[in-house]
């Protein structure tokens, strides 16, 4: 008897908690999140700038080719050519490493029109800067062309 | 009565010659949208012609035909013969002719000289008629082919001369072109035969750049604008200064400084002028000429730069001053006579900040020096609010003439547009 009352004292006590751990639960109401917070505890938490990471290839460009090809890769009429679809950016890449390599002298002609100036040689930069300028170049200005592989410079550099 | 009568037809006769004065200009109707452009008070504008191609100078001829040089040859000609027939204002006869393309274009003494890049030549024009028919003579050659600065605008003196600019094949005169870490030449070779403006005789046959011609002046990188002023009976010319401060010399030089440095300067000319290129430029903020880099300066030092003349006005960096004209008509008023238009063809070396010019500004003056600030005074040529490359701009001003009856003409090298400003006083 007395074993079944202590039972029941016990369920009563157990109810009891879990009754008023929920009423706690209901009472410790979660406040609305504020949607601004929200996003930047998200974004805070997203592996760093995946998709939008700044290509190599840009970096060189703005401070290689920018000054003459424009920001835009349109060029300057009838001195810097553009580097637009339909422009020499779609050629083989061995042809572009040699443009980089020597320079581009005297007048030529591109998507019909005439240009003439002297663009010096890029030399200086590293293989994969070169590979980095050319497939950010073949991949703006509205250009879709394969990338460029460091690899294929090196081999264009070292003459094979 | 007789008297009476003779009185009349005195009248008559007067007031006829002034309706046809009125008629003229009565004729003519500027465009609603002014061609696009934002002009002052009293000033309209009309497209004379359009699209006819990659349009540099022009000339227009005592009876109002206009002659056009493009830069490249188009319908098979690189001169452009308008002609207004029927006198609305707006060519209705356009005819192409000559087998050269290039900038430098004017009538002078019954001659249509043309300037192409490597000979100066000139077509016989017979009176009344559109286009030349002859062939042509050549007046100066050999001139190097280039592949920057290339362009032979010219002018004439009142003593039968020609000057030519001859434009520096370079930049700042490095061993290399334009790349960074190459030394200017010391002294620059460039200067013998390029860099300054040449005097020919403007009537003697086949004259030879080096054997004949006869350096006027020097240390100028490229004077596309030149013109004889007539009533001061001096040479004036319009440079445009080196371009890459900032790409070349980061360490002295930030994008900004780039922009601004050096300035356009508006050159008074004289025998034997030497305006310092390559080893000096002008800073229009420390209003003096101080080392290039490529020369040991540092943005600040002047050294040898203190022999050379200052310009007589500074304007902002790389406008690109592409053509010059002291107006000497009777239709504008009075505040523009004898001053100085300038066309500024517009900037590329700004970059990454936004282009500048692309507008025609007037400089007043007083004797042979600017009486005051410059203006602009046409502008609205680009078509948008902000260039950030030059190809936004849908027009773009190169070459200034002034027609007989006052109007300014003003060529545009990009679509081919021909402007026509007129001035009415209300």
């Amino acid at each position: 008897m007395k074993r079944i009352v202590n039972l029941l004292i016990f369920s009563v006590l157990l109810v009891g908690v879990f009754i008023s751990c929920q009423s706690n639960a209901e009472k410790k109401k979660v406040e609305a999140v504020n949607p601004q917070l929200l996003t930047k505890e998200v974004s805070n938490n997203l592996p760093t700038q995946a998709a939008e990471k700044v290509h190599p290839g840009k970096v060189v460009f703005d401070e290689y080719c920018l000054t003459c090809h424009q920001a835009d890769g349109s060029g300057v009429p009838g001195m810097h050519p553009p580097l637009s679809p339909g422009s020499w950016v779609g050629k083989d890449p061995k042809e572009l490493v040699a443009v980089l390599m020597k320079g581009l002298n005297g007048k030529v002609e591109v998507n019909g029109e005439i240009y003439n100036s002297s663009m010096p040689s890029q030399a200086e930069l590293t293989d994969q800067e070169m590979a980095d300028v050319l497939s950010y170049v073949r991949s703006s200005f509205g250009n879709n062309f394969d990338p460029v592989t460091a690899e294929l410079v090196k081999k264009v550099r070292s003459g094979k | 009565m007789s008297r009476l009568a003779l009185l009349t037809f005195a009248m008559a006769l007067l007031s006829a010659c002034n309706l046809n004065a009125g008629k003229n200009l009565k004729n003519i109707e500027s465009d609603k949208d002014n061609a696009g452009l934002k002009l002052p008070a009293g000033f309209s504008a009309l497209v004379f012609a359009d699209n006819i191609g990659n349009a540099r100078h022009l000339d227009v001829n005592t009876n109002g035909d206009v002659y056009v040089s493009l830069s490249r040859v188009k319908n098979g000609g690189g001169i452009v013969c308008l002609r207004d027939e029927d006198k609305n204002g707006k060519a209705d006869i356009i005819k192409y002719y000559g087998k050269f393309e290039g900038t430098g274009i004017k009538i002078h003494n019954g001659y249509l000289y043309f300037g192409a890049d490597t000979v100066v030549v000139r077509y016989k024009l017979k009176e009344g008629e559109l286009v030349p028919n002859e062939s042509p003579e050549i007046i100066a050659t050999g001139f190097g082919a280039q592949n920057e600065h290339a362009t032979k605008p010219f002018t004439f003196d009142m003593a039968g001369n020609i000057y030519v600019t001859v434009g520096a094949p370079s930049n700042a005169c490095q061993l290399q072109d334009r790349t960074k870490g190459s030394p200017g030449m010391d002294p620059c070779p460039l200067l013998k035969l390029h860099a300054g403006i040449w005097r020919f005789k403007a009537d003697v046959l086949n004259q030879d750049q080096a054997k004949d011609g006869y350096r006027y002046a020097t240390g100028i990188r490229n004077a596309v604008a030149l013109t004889w002023n007539n009533v001061e009976d001096k040479l004036y010319a319009v440079q445009h200064g080196r371009d890459q401060l900032s790409q070349l010399f980061p360490k002295l030089y930030t994008d900004e400084q780039n922009a601004q440095l050096p300035a356009e300067e508006f050159l008074k000319v004289g025998d034997g002028s030497n305006f310092g290129w390559p080893y000096c430029y002008y800073d229009g903020a420390q209003r003096k000429k101080v080392l290039a880099p490529e020369y040991g300066g540092d943005g600040l030092k002047v050294g040898r730069c203190s022999a050379n003349a200052d310009p007589i006005m500074a304007f902002p960096g790389h406008l690109a001053p592409n053509d010059i004209l002291f107006y000497t008509g009777k239709m504008f008023p009075e505040k523009y006579k004898n001053g100085a238009f300038i066309a500024f063809h517009g900037s590329w070396n700004r970059a990454p900040l936004p282009q500048e010019g692309y507008y025609v500004v007037f400089v007043p003056f007083k004797g042979s020096v600017p009486s005051g600030e410059w203006e602009v005074f046409a502008s609205g040529f680009a078509g948008v609010d902000v260039v950030k490359s030059p190809n936004d701009a849908k027009h773009r001003p190169c070459g200034l003439a002034q027609g007989p009856d006052g109007s300014l003409y003003i060529s545009d090298d990009s679509k081919g547009r021909i402007y026509r400003i007129l001035y009415q006083s209300k």
